[in-house]
């Protein structure tokens, strides 16, 4: 087990640059797959598909999206839920004034727009980085929430400012139970998980990763800074409209500028943080860590029977939440994703020392 | 174009013909004119001219600080200078970009290491073949047959870089891990995946020792001589120096005060003055 690549030789380079070169890797990977398109949707409850797996799908689509930015281009931003909200309402508007366009040709429309959104803030990226792009991607998010809060048309001219939704019909398959919004979902983060993956091993992310290590150098050897940059931030913006727009109808069914703020910005960044920088399973394991440890420790102390008022429970909460962050980032900077590579490389050799 | 991608054996080739496979040193191929450079108050360079001809190895000394590497980082374009323009093959630029030096064959190593160290080495010198890849952002994304044939193709070039500079063991590695010295070689590398015309190297051999220095000056003198490839190289080894170059450019406090074979700028008074220094 512990020897798995043994006797595994490339003896081409199309063998060698495949996505998972190892035999067993492809096999886990689909038996994974198979798992959660055949039997989750039987066993899970709908109450987990509503508070846990859905949120952690469609977060997750955007924690994909912020680490192509931050993890693999090096661009800090602090306003990714922004992109997510340009999603969300060029999703709502879409569907509202132009009823007949398919719902996949919506989630692919509001990706762009909220991808040329993301390409105009990320314009001071070419001029300026680290803390203060981070307080320049600080106004997307606030010029944002202004202006759909503000800005009537973008929400339909509803009175209270918020917006609701139809449950959304594909083909003929109308996604009102959880079940099926989680096969939907699952369908769509297993497309975009690919493409990041596609992206992320091409030439545009060897741009983008040699833009985040050395700069300079990169120019030098012919990368556009302007190029790296500018397609970093559209194709991360693009993946965060898609996920607010999926946010938008298929988690929140109705919502207002509010639930796309700072606050979930700063998840998005959390989750990053936590789950490995420059890495795609590190978006997944971030974004389940956030979503599911709130919702832990919230749950744990009833089901072992400690007594704790609502109040207290929700303290307790936080605090153990911002500890865990800090405890994590102490012993491994580098997140989920390097533990989980860390054991790997021990597997290899285990039990011998070398 | 030097043709570049590297042959496989290139040590056993370079023994039984070196002499006879010398390119012939050609024409100007880039000149440096009155070029002067101030960062602020501070003179880097001032009014330099010099000419590299094609083929040719030409070593750039100076004492440090005598603004070396500021040369070399005017004529890819990171620097740009205030004064002084430079001729590339038959053209003539007042501004040049990174971007524009890199297009037209210009590479180049650096003195403290500027890899990709997140990158595996074969990713680090796959960038450099980026210049080449013209897959669109649709086609990487699905990774579609043209886009996945261009990877492989470029891969291919890249493993007879691998080849060429001894590094196979090490391909899979990120680059943050590897010793010193391998770094070096695949900065080399990288700066190779290009297929320069002219390669700028920055102290290629500092911070190494001697069996490390030889390798290095093997591997220099190889792309030298078997692609033709013209070679700027700036280094302190004086030994190393009189060995491998055609011709020595000495700067001293940001002018040029020697131009000519190594032994004509050994025995120059200018140069003798300034490393040892004169009697006031």
């Amino acid at each position: 087990m512990f020897f798995r690549e043994n006797g595994q030789f490339k003896s081409t380079y199309r063998a060698d640059m495949q996505l998972l070169p190892i035999v067993q890797d492809r096999w886990f990977m689909l038996g994974v797959i198979a798992l959660a398109f055949l039997a989750v949707p039987f066993v899970a409850t709908d109450y987990l598909f509503l508070s846990i797996i859905n949120p952690f799908l469609i977060l997750t689509l955007a924690a994909i999206g912020l680490n192509l930015l931050v993890g693999y281009c090096g661009q800090i931003s602090i306003g990714h839920a922004a992109f997510m909200a340009w999603g969300a309402y060029a999703a709502y508007n879409l569907v509202q004034r132009v009823p007949m366009l398919n719902f996949l040709v919506v989630l692919v429309l509001a990706g762009l727009i909220a991808a040329l959104v993301g390409m105009f803030f990320g314009i001071p990226s070419l001029r300026i980085k680290g803390l203060y792009l981070a307080v320049a991607t600080l106004a997307a998010q606030f010029f944002t929430d202004w202006i759909f809060a503000r800005v009537k048309w973008f929400t339909n001219y509803a009175h209270s400012g918020s917006v609701s939704t139809a449950p959304v019909t594909l083909f003929d398959w109308t996604l009102d139970t959880p079940r099926d919004k989680y096969l939907f979902l699952l369908g769509v983060l297993i497309v975009f998980t690919l493409i990041a993956k596609n992206l992320t091993r091409g030439h545009l992310g060897r741009a983008w990763m040699a833009t985040r290590d050395m700069d300079v150098a990169a120019e030098v050897i012919g990368i556009r800074p302007v190029y790296a940059k500018l397609t970093a931030f559209g194709v991360s913006s693009f993946y965060c409209g898609v996920a607010g727009a999926l946010w938008g109808f298929l988690q929140l069914g109705s919502w207002e500028p509010l639930a796309f703020d700072l606050n979930l910005s700063f998840s998005l960044l959390f989750m990053i943080i936590i789950g490995g920088m420059g890495s795609i399973l590190g978006s997944y394991l971030g974004a389940a860590f956030i979503v599911v440890l709130p919702i832990a420790l919230n749950q744990i102390p009833r089901k072992i029977g400690v007594p704790l008022s609502t109040a207290m429970a929700a303290n307790v909460e936080f605090m153990i939440f911002g500890s865990l962050i800090v405890l994590f980032l102490v012993l491994e900077p580098h997140g989920l994703a390097r533990l989980w590579a860390i054991g790997k490389e021990k597997l290899r050799l285990w039990p011998f020392p070398h | 174009m030097a043709s570049i991608p590297v042959q496989a054996e290139p040590r056993a080739t370079v023994e039984h013909e070196a002499p006879a496979s010398r390119h012939r040193i050609g024409p100007v191929i880039l000149a440096v004119e009155h070029v002067s450079l101030r960062f602020g108050g501070v003179k880097a360079i001032s009014d330099v001219s010099f000419e590299v001809r094609e083929h040719e190895v030409l070593a750039i000394i100076g004492p440090n600080g005598a603004g070396k590497s500021s040369m070399l980082n005017v004529i890819n374009g990171v620097y740009q200078p205030q004064q002084g323009t430079i001729r590339f093959r038959d053209r003539t630029f007042d501004l040049m970009t990174p971007h524009r030096a890199a297009s037209m064959g210009i590479a180049r190593t650096f003195q403290n290491l500027a890899l990709f160290k997140g990158m595996t080495v074969v990713d680090n010198i796959l960038t450099g073949r980026n210049l080449r890849m013209k897959a669109g952002i649709l086609a990487q994304a699905l990774r579609i047959g043209p886009a996945e044939r261009e990877e492989i193709r470029h891969r291919e070039a890249v493993e007879r870089i691998i080849d060429f500079l001894e590094i196979q063991a090490h391909r899979k590695t990120p680059v943050g891990r590897l010793p010193y010295g391998l770094q070096k070689r695949v900065d080399l590398g990288r700066a190779l995946a290009s297929e320069p015309d002219v390669l700028l190297l920055d102290e290629p051999m500092a911070g190494m020792n001697v069996e490390e220095k030889q390798d290095m000056c093997r591997f220099v003198l190889d792309v030298n001589e078997q692609y033709g490839t013209t070679i700027v190289l700036i280094e302190h080894d004086m030994s190393v120096v009189m060995d491998i170059s055609d011709r020595v450019v000495v700067l001293d406090y940001g002018r040029k005060i020697g131009d000519g074979t190594p032994d004509e700028v050994r025995h120059d008074k200018a140069v003798i003055d300034a490393y040892l220094g004169t009697t006031h």
